[in-house]
């Protein structure tokens, strides 16, 4: 790779930074930070304590509700892909659920949990549960059927048939299900804090819009879910590189 | 059909293996039911090697999954050794036309994966033979995507004969090899063939490959398949393929076809 590839997207970056900068400080009355005020924003929020804080609640409760959604969601998603395999028609309560945003939840969750961890950690069950679910029916769905009939072939039937066949055919399918859903837990979290609770990176934002307009810390906020959302992402996808699962995603 | 009693070329009247009575399959699709097989009877001996040859789309993969438990035939039975097939067997292994071996296991993983009972001493010592048989020296722990189209068939029959079946069901398992590959491993099957005497259904579209291998030949008609006619290979192995008894058969199912052997 020659240099110059190897430093344009640098540039790209810092070029974006520039018309970032020269964008606000061209304003008459400067309300938006510049990106430097955004980082002595981080800094701020890091010195006060509150960065850890507000990170950790927000992964505390999506690990919470995108856990507990892939614990009792995929199971279920694959036992009725399976008993509904040859059937095309899906289920039409998911047909009629899936579209509701799990953000029109808030106020019922509220209802229910009150405001605090318990109904933002519903809400994050709720916006993972039918994805995975789905996923977890296409999966089964997906597996050719030739691998069914070679394991049967081979004698295995039952659990057997599952842990040698049917669950290694659908590991790859089922991780990027859950890297996908793993995103929709962490927009919805941000979602969830600015209204259900007093703590996180979402309610950082609320927080520092009401309390004396520092839009800095709002865009420090922002920065911060962004950057955490893709070390998530970063993580999920280095699930799928490694060696023993690679083979689902390379076709022949 | 005429009736005939079951022969081989070596033994006048032997053990019937397979008996097939009465196939007829119809398969169900957007409400209308299209017939593929008709009225198919079948005996298969023994130890013998049965090709079923038929044009494309004829119904051989159906007949052929029929026959080993995967697919129940709308009306008719099959028996193996006197029992009803009420589904798949390892004593009876299928080498599937779609590619059967498992992407997520490597090629010792999927030799080995009928081999669950065995020590792991003896488990390797049937994966090395099997290997070293089909050529695959060298790729014992690449995945089958790192693996030729041709190879991964070789591997899937690997993989079934390494768990010593007494019955082979083959749909056209070296559809994807090259011509000089097909014929090394056409050796290769006759010679365990000939070792361990187990029977094979070997499904195949090109006329050469059954005449060379098989001892009847059953010409498949287009859909709805009936049996045509049953050709028996009445030479001795190895066969010589160009002597004037192989080109007579040979071009007696052209005719029988209905191809005349001319391009
Ligand atoms: N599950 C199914 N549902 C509906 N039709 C089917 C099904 N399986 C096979 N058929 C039809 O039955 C016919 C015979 O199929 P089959 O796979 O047995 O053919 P074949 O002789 O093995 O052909 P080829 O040599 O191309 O493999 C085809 O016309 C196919 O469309
Ligand atoms: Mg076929």
């Amino acid at each position: 790779m020659s240099p110059w590839v190897r430093i344009r997207p640098a540039l790209f970056i810092l070029a974006l930074l520039g018309i970032w900068h020269f964008a606000v400080v061209s304003q008459q009355n400067r309300i938006l930070p510049t990106p430097w005020e955004t980082v002595t924003g981080i800094i701020e929020l890091m010195q006060r304590g509150l960065l850890i804080k507000y990170i950790v609640a927000s992964l505390f409760r999506v690990t919470w509700g995108f856990v507990g959604a892939a614990l009792l969601a995929i199971p279920l998603g694959l036992a009725v892909g399976w008993f509904r395999r040859t059937e095309m028609a899906f289920n039409p309560l998911i047909q009629i659920l899936r579209p509701i945003s799990p953000l029109a939840w808030i106020p019922i969750s509220i209802l229910w949990f009150g405001v605090g961890d318990v109904a933002a950690i519903y809400l994050i069950f709720l916006a993972s549960f039918l994805p995975l679910m789905m996923t977890g029916i296409n999966a089964v769905g997906g597996i050719p059927q030739v691998y069914i009939n070679a394991g049967r072939n081979f004698g295995l039937s039952g659990a057997r048939l599952v842990i040698r066949v049917l669950y290694p055919a659908v590991v790859p399918q089922l991780i990027i299900g859950l890297r996908i859903t793993l995103g929709i837990a962490w927009l919805v979290v941000v979602a969830a804090e600015m209204i259900a609770v007093n703590s996180g990176l979402g309610f950082l934002i609320v927080d520092a819009r009401n309390a004396g307009n520092r839009y800095d810390l709002v865009v420090a906020g922002m920065v911060m879910i962004g950057m955490i959302g893709l070390m998530l992402d970063t993580l999920m996808r280095s699930l799928e590189k490694s060696r023993a699962l690679r083979w689902g995603y390379s076709e022949d | 059909m005429t009736e005939e009693k079951v022969k081989t070329p070596a033994a006048k009247a032997v053990k019937t293996k397979l008996r097939a009575t009465g196939i007829n399959k119809t398969f169900k699709r957007d409400g209308t039911e299209t017939s593929v097989l008709e009225n198919v009877e079948l005996e298969v001996a023994q130890g013998e090697f049965l090709c079923l040859l038929g044009p494309s789309g004829c119904g051989k993969s159906t007949l052929l999954n029929i026959c080993a438990g995967f697919l129940s035939p709308t009306t008719g039975t099959v028996t193996i050794d006197g029992e009803p097939v009420t589904g798949p067997d390892p004593r009876r292994i299928f080498v599937f036309q779609e590619r059967g071996v498992f992407p997520w296991l490597t090629v010792e993983g999927n030799i080995a994966f009928g081999l669950a009972k065995l020590s792991k001493a003896e488990q390797a010592e049937r994966i090395a033979h099997y290997i070293k048989m089909v050529g695959l020296q060298g790729f014992e722990k690449a995945y089958p995507q790192e693996l030729s189209g041709g190879m991964k068939q070789r591997l899937e029959v690997a993989r079934a004969l390494a768990v010593n079946p007494d019955m082979l069901f083959l749909d056209e398992p070296f559809g994807a090899l090259d011509s000089i590959t097909r014929l090394i491993m056409r050796g290769e099957l006759l010679r365990i063939w000939e070792a361990e005497r187990k029977t094979i259904i070997f499904v195949t579209h090109d006329i050469e490959e059954a005449v060379q291998l098989a001892d009847r030949v059953v010409v498949m008609s287009a859909r709805p398949a009936t049996i045509q006619t049953i050709v028996e290979i009445d030479i001795e192995h190895p066969r010589d393929i160009s002597s004037p008894r192989y080109l007579e058969l040979r071009d007696g199912i052209f005719n029988e076809i209905g191809l005349a052997h001319k391009i």
